[in-house]
């Protein structure tokens, strides 16, 4: 890229950031992500604020859609030899076969400066990050995905008390649909149906089995009864979610939001929308952790990559920006932005709404932290899921079959 | 003789020397682009390549994972319901459609534009608008039950057992006037004299389409098909818009398997071995084909 465009393209970033003139002596880097919508977005300008405020330049290299449009450009981009100066991507194995190939810069000297290995919390993260020893990227925050979104207005319409848990939650649908109430709202694509299928699992057959499937693709679990008792509360999820036609989340939470759905399963993501939408949780809405049978999270989230760049001083920078996505302030601000938990647990959240306390009380009790699917399964493996999820939800395959199939995937999974 | 044709060899090899240098990039284009980038992706369907190309050859595992795996196959019988209707569809719309214009009729300028005209738009337009006249709420059906008929149903979008005909209309709609304006020009082609000829020996005009007019327009007939079948082979944009695959996995085609396999699911030698089976797919077909039509007509 031509200096020309360079500080034109700066100039862009600056005046989208709304950020004071820069010094012209710090260090121009390019950050690519894919957080675009209006929370994230002011979520990101804390980043920029951060990096812009030690003096040097942030040029914003947003990219529109979901992480699924926008990781094949990145990673495209990094492959190409036209890498950015720094990255969001999912930690987990996105980015395996990039460290292999010695395209993304080594981040251990920071990360031992600054103490990660202590501060990190839960160390799963820094491992999803680290390869032979090694330290790869910077951790940046957790989102979980195995939350249920409840309509206090829906239930309250039924003449019902708002559940406490998955059981009393199915037990209560009769009721919403007499109603006229859609009991579980549902996007119809395979990734969120997934999600479903993720966060009933724990729920159903518990910690240790999820793990012995997806962490050890243990054949003999996935077969068993336990398994077979998921698949069959899928199907009844599935009959629950009949008459949801929606097909993106936020449509489906929104569902939630117009009291015209019971309920949603759905990452903490979806408290952006709640938030948009003016509702207060634990009075509009209420949020329940594992289903609130097993009030376990995942540790899946955002973390931030930095490409191999053949000058000393932009890696100079790229170690600097590294070192400050994990400072406290940066923490914090970014965090109460986005809605998303810090990954160090030594921080002051107090302003943080009731449903982000639940998640950051199982952070701090250090149980039921499991590490996320991004970091279990393969890309590959994921897709094949997603692709089984979209078929058994949208037909009336049995939860046998489901099972006979979802076993071949994990057979295969590497 | 021979002393002859041994001179005039170097001659013949030098001749219009000038336009054989101008053809240079395109073979080399031609060798380097297309086959050798076949050739690549081939060899790299051997392997288990994820994220990188890489050599590591595994046989037929990713052939043998394809043809196992339920989305590759409904992929495939939507490919091949959508297939055999479209071709047959868009050949019997387009060339009845020209027969109409042909008969001399009145605005055939005004008609023949707004027949084309679907053409002209994208299939990512097409799509989306598809998706809203086939909108349950808002489009056919809803029109329909607003004029009282509240019984009526028309959805299939979220059916997935005729999802795709849905797509095929869309298809359909885009296509045929193409393939319309294709056979009116084969039409105009034929002498008026054979018109005429017929008309003396007392054939009704239908039988003088079936029986005369049709035989005269092989070649019109074989590049419709060529454009239909390489436009069938390669569908992909118009499932994206109109339905993205779904409901559930129900509208995929093996153009997209192979986009999600290579670039979201960060396989690519699943996705070189689905392009390859595509690949062969189009050759069974052709190649006889090829064989018979252009091979058959040097001979005789």
């Amino acid at each position: 890229m031509t200096k020309m465009m360079k500080s034109l393209l700066a100039g862009t970033a600056l005046t989208a950031l709304s950020a004071s003139v820069v010094l012209a002596d710090g260090a121009e880097l390019e950050v690519t992500h894919w957080w675009t919508s209006g929370g994230e977005a002011i979520a990101v300008g804390k980043l920029a604020d951060a990096w812009q405020a030690a003096g040097n330049t942030w040029i914003d290299g947003a990219i529109a859609g979901s992480g699924g449009t926008a990781r094949p450009i990145i990673i495209s981009r990094i492959l190409g030899g036209d890498p950015m100066a720094a990255t969001q991507l999912n930690h987990g194995r996105q980015a395996e076969e990039l460290i292999e190939a010695g395209l993304l810069l080594d981040l251990t000297e920071v990360a031992e400066a600054n103490n990660w290995a202590e501060i990190i919390n839960p160390s799963s993260l820094l491992e999803a990050c680290t390869l032979d020893g090694r330290i790869y990227c910077a951790p940046l925050n957790i989102h979980s995905a195995q939350w249920m979104w409840l309509s206090h207005g829906a239930y309250e319409k039924a003449g019902l008390d708002v559940p406490a848990n998955w059981n009393d939650f199915v037990a209560s649908a009769p009721a919403l649909q007499e109603a006229g109430i859609v009991p579980l709202a549902m996007g119809q694509q395979g990734w969120q149906q997934n999600i479903a299928f993720g966060t009933i699992t724990i729920a159903i057959a518990g910690v240790d089995n999820w793990l012995a499937v997806n962490r050890d693709k243990n054949i003999d679990v996935a077969t068993g009864p336990e398994y077979t008792a998921v698949f069959e509360a899928v199907a009844a999820a599935r009959a629950l979610a009949a008459d949801s036609n929606v097909q993106d989340w936020n449509l489906a939470t929104n569902m939630v939001i117009t009291d015209t759905a019971g309920a949603q399963i759905m990452g903490d993501w979806a408290q952006g929308e709640f938030q948009v939408a003016g509702e207060v949780a634990g009075t509009d809405y209420s949020c329940l952790p594992g289903l609130g049978l097993n009030a376990v999270l995942d540790t899946g989230g955002d973390a931030f990559y930095f490409p191999v760049i053949d000058d000393d001083a932009t890696r100079a920078a790229q170690l600097e920006m590294a070192a400050m996505l994990v400072s406290p302030e940066v923490q914090v601000d970014f965090n109460l932005a986005k809605g998303s938990l810090p990954v160090r647990g030594d921080i002051d959240l107090s302003s943080a709404n009731a449903c982000m306390q639940k998640g950051l009380e199982i952070l701090a009790s250090g149980n039921g932290i499991l590490p996320s699917g991004d970091m279990n399964l393969s890309a590959d493996t994921q897709t094949q899921v997603e692709d089984l999820m979209a078929e058994f939800w949208s037909s009336d395959m049995s939860a046998a079959d489901a099972q006979a199939a979802y076993v071949s995937i994990i057979s295969r999974a590497d | 003789m021979t002393s002859q044709s041994t001179a005039k060899r170097p001659v013949q090899l030098l001749r219009n020397l000038s336009a054989k240098i101008a053809s240079i990039p395109m073979i080399l284009t031609a060798l380097v682009v297309f086959v050798g980038g076949t050739a690549w992706t081939v060899v790299h369907s051997f392997t288990s390549s994820r994220l990188l190309p890489k050599l590591n050859f595994v046989g037929f595992d990713q052939y043998e994972r394809l043809w196992s795996t339920r989305r590759w196959l409904i992929s495939i019988e939507n490919l091949a319901i959508y297939g055999i209707c479209s071709l047959i569809l868009t050949l019997l719309i387009g060339f009845t459609l020209a027969a109409l214009l042909d008969r001399k009729i009145r605005f055939e300028g005004a008609f023949r534009t707004i027949f084309l005209y679907p053409f002209a738009l994208s299939f990512v337009v097409t799509g989306l608008a598809w998706q809203w006249i086939l909108n349950p709420d808002f489009g056919v059906q809803g029109v329909v039950r607003g004029m009282g008929w509240e019984s009526f149903a028309f959805d299939p979008l979220n059916n997935s057992e005729i999802v795709i005909f849905g797509i095929l209309i869309a298809g359909i709609w885009q296509g045929s006037g193409l393939i319309m304006c294709i056979m009116l020009a084969g039409l105009r082609g034929i002498d008026e004299d054979i018109w005429k000829a017929a008309r003396v020996d007392g054939i009704g005009t239908v039988k003088t389409y079936v029986r005369i007019i049709i035989p005269m327009m092989r070649p019109v007939f074989i590049t419709a098909l060529v454009l239909i079948a390489s436009g069938i082979i390669k569908i992909y944009d118009l499932v994206v818009a109109q339905t993205n695959g779904g409901p559930g996995i129900s509208s995929e085609v093996p153009a997209k398997y192979v986009i999600e396999y290579m670039f979201r699911a960060q396989n690519l030698g699943q996705g070189f071995a689905a392009s390859t089976m595509m690949l062969v797919s189009v050759i069974v077909i052709l190649v006889p084909w090829a064989y018979l039509e252009f091979g058959g007509r040097k001979r005789g």
